[in-house]
């Protein structure tokens, strides 16, 4: 649908970490302007796909491609959001500092921020509906609230690549919808990719147009109606999972109470 | 009884002339550039949850105090080494946090043994153990007071040039690497910088009380603003504070200077913390984020 190069390409790709093999084989092309889910269980290696593409972890063997480049550190073209802050950092920093230091905190000396960079942040948290409490304190937040701070911190800079590590976690489900939509409108309005880890995808199908899953240590990459079948899930999860198909779309959950006696 | 305690505080008829006499001067110029050098440092001690590690520096000093006794060098040296190579190991060895606080420990009990042997095998008498342990500020020389100036002015210079990527890397480490900040250098750098500062707080309160004058007036501005810029100056005149109106009162009853100094300290953070009142999570409980309408499309309810 558009000719920009692919937003992430992994090619015959291994990842090792402290001498063991995280996963490996993974072939697959994620184009831009896809709405990526990344599934899996604890431990299979979504957060380490992460770091490879921002270029914090190299491969073990095999090439990875993003946005039509090698991973490298620092690339502005990327927004990351990684999992939440401790509340005892968020004692110290405001919203709106976070948003800044997005646009400035890799400089060295002392440097004023400038109109146009204030200019940005401003636009960056009006765009996620957070100016009005972005001169609070991260600790006096909800959830929600951070979360959209954080992906005001991911957008400040117009990154064409957003990588998302569990922002729904724990998020209630109206901040849950309210985040996706969110994710939905930005993926539309810039034609940004967008990659979310999540372990429930039920509240992210109105907007996935596609799963990464990692399944018995290899990466695989498919459209997510082809994802979202009982048998990949219950496999996937190790749990039994049923798929409910409901007018408004497609539902999945645990299914383990079909086993439970009645 | 109580008179009898009592009697050992007292106000100095010549007060005012003490506050005239050189070591007072230099106590003041000395104390002042600790506070400065301490008052920037604490938000970041803070931000980076390296409290411990800040504490446990000064104790790593000990040895370094008695070693330089026990070997004929300046105190001054034998704690710069102590406290920058401990601060060094516990970089190295603690890169996260729950690692920091066992390596830190593990090199603080080592340290402090050390400091023990080296008192004995120097046959420091008590009175040298004991301005390590609280501190000497009315003890600064002239010599000591050039090479506070140089280490300030180290910590100044350094900390103007890394300002901005080290706030970005103690508050959002993750966000801050990804965007090609050099977070492990900067740790490193900030060790360094916090080690010297140690080294000269530790001879003006000591390594006991040190806490005082590195953490206590950050926590104090952090209770009146989350500014990271303003946080630091805040800090810095809290510290200056507590040292000038230490001194004096000290000089006014004479009795020593650290006590009067965490007290101010402790004082003003109590202060800011009663008159700020609690803080964590209230608004947020009182404001649910609730500026957006009900959104549309197909969310399936629950799972």
């Amino acid at each position: 649908m558009n000719h920009a190069p692919p937003a992430l390409v992994l090619d015959d790709v291994s990842v090792v970490r402290g001498g063991r093999t995280v996963w490996s084989e993974g072939t697959l092309t994620v184009a831009a302007g896809a709405v990526v889910g990344v599934i899996g269980p604890n431990g299979a290696g979504k957060t380490t796909l992460f770091q490879v593409m921002l270029g914090l972890l190299p491969v073990a063997s095999g090439r990875v491609e993003v946005l039509g480049g090698a991973p490298r550190r620092g690339n502005r073209r990327i927004g990351y959001v990684p999992q939440n802050y401790t509340a005892a950092i968020g004692e110290a920093v405001r919203g709106r500092d976070l948003v800044t230091l997005c646009l400035t905190g890799g400089r060295f000396g002392l440097r004023r921020t400038t109109a146009e960079q204030r200019a940005r942040v401003d636009r960056a948290l009006e765009r996620v509906g957070a100016a009005g409490y972005a001169d609070r304190r991260m600790a006096e937040l909800s959830g929600g609230q951070q979360q959209r701070i954080a992906i005001a911190q991911a957008i400040v800079d117009d990154a064409e690549l957003l990588l998302l590590d569990e922002p729904l976690a724990n998020l209630d489900l109206r901040n849950q919808h309210e985040v996706v939509r969110l994710l939905g409108e930005l993926r539309a309005e810039r034609n940004a990719t967008v990659m979310i880890v999540a372990h429930d995808l039920n509240p992210l199908l109105p907007v996935l147009t596609d799963a990464v899953y990692l399944l018995d240590g290899h990466p695989h990459h498919d459209p997510i109606g082809e994802v979202v079948q009982e048998g990949l899930l219950t496999h996937l999860y190790g749990t039994p999972v049923g798929v409910v198909r409901t007018a408004q779309g497609d539902l999945f959950t645990r299914a383990a109470w079909r086993d439970a006696p009645r | 009884m109580a008179d009898d305690v009592l009697a050992g505080v007292r106000i100095q008829p010549n007060w005012l002339d003490v506050l005239r006499a050189p070591f007072l001067q230099h106590a003041l110029i000395g104390g002042s550039l600790v506070a400065i050098a301490a008052g920037l440092l604490g938000y970041f001690v803070i931000t980076r949850q390296n409290a411990f590690a800040a504490h446990a520096l000064a104790h790593i000093g000990f040895p370094g105090a008695t070693g330089a006794i026990l070997i004929g060098v300046p105190v001054t040296v034998g704690l710069a080494v102590f406290c920058v190579g401990g601060g060094l190991l516990i970089a190295l060895f603690g890169r996260r946090v729950g690692d920091r606080e066992i390596a830190t420990g593990t090199i603080l009990a080592l340290a402090t043994a050390l400091g023990v042997l080296f008192a004995s095998l120097a046959s420091a008498n008590a009175s040298t153990t004991t301005s390590v342990l609280f501190g000497n500020l009315l003890a600064i020389t002239r010599a000591q007071l050039v090479v506070y100036g140089l280490f300030t002015l180290v910590v100044v210079l350094v900390l103007a040039a890394i300002a901005r990527p080290l706030v970005f890397a103690s508050v959002d480490p993750a966000v801050a690497e990804a965007r090609g900040v050099p977070v492990r250098v900067l740790g490193v750098a900030f060790v360094v910088l916090l080690a010297l500062t140690i080294t000269m707080a530790v001879q003006v309160v000591g390594t006991l009380l040190l806490f005082a004058l590195v953490v206590t007036p950050a926590a104090t501005a952090l209770r009146l603003t989350a500014r990271p810029g303003l946080v630091a100056a805040i800090a810095v005149g809290v510290a200056l504070l507590s040292v000038w109106v230490g001194l004096v009162l000290s000089a006014v009853v004479d009795l020593p200077p650290s006590f009067f100094i965490v007290a101010v300290a402790v004082l003003l953070w109590l202060v800011a913390r009663m008159s700020t009142g609690p803080r964590r999570g209230t608004t947020a409980r009182a404001l649910p984020n609730g500026d957006h309408a009900h959104s549309h499309g197909a969310v399936p309810i629950g799972s």
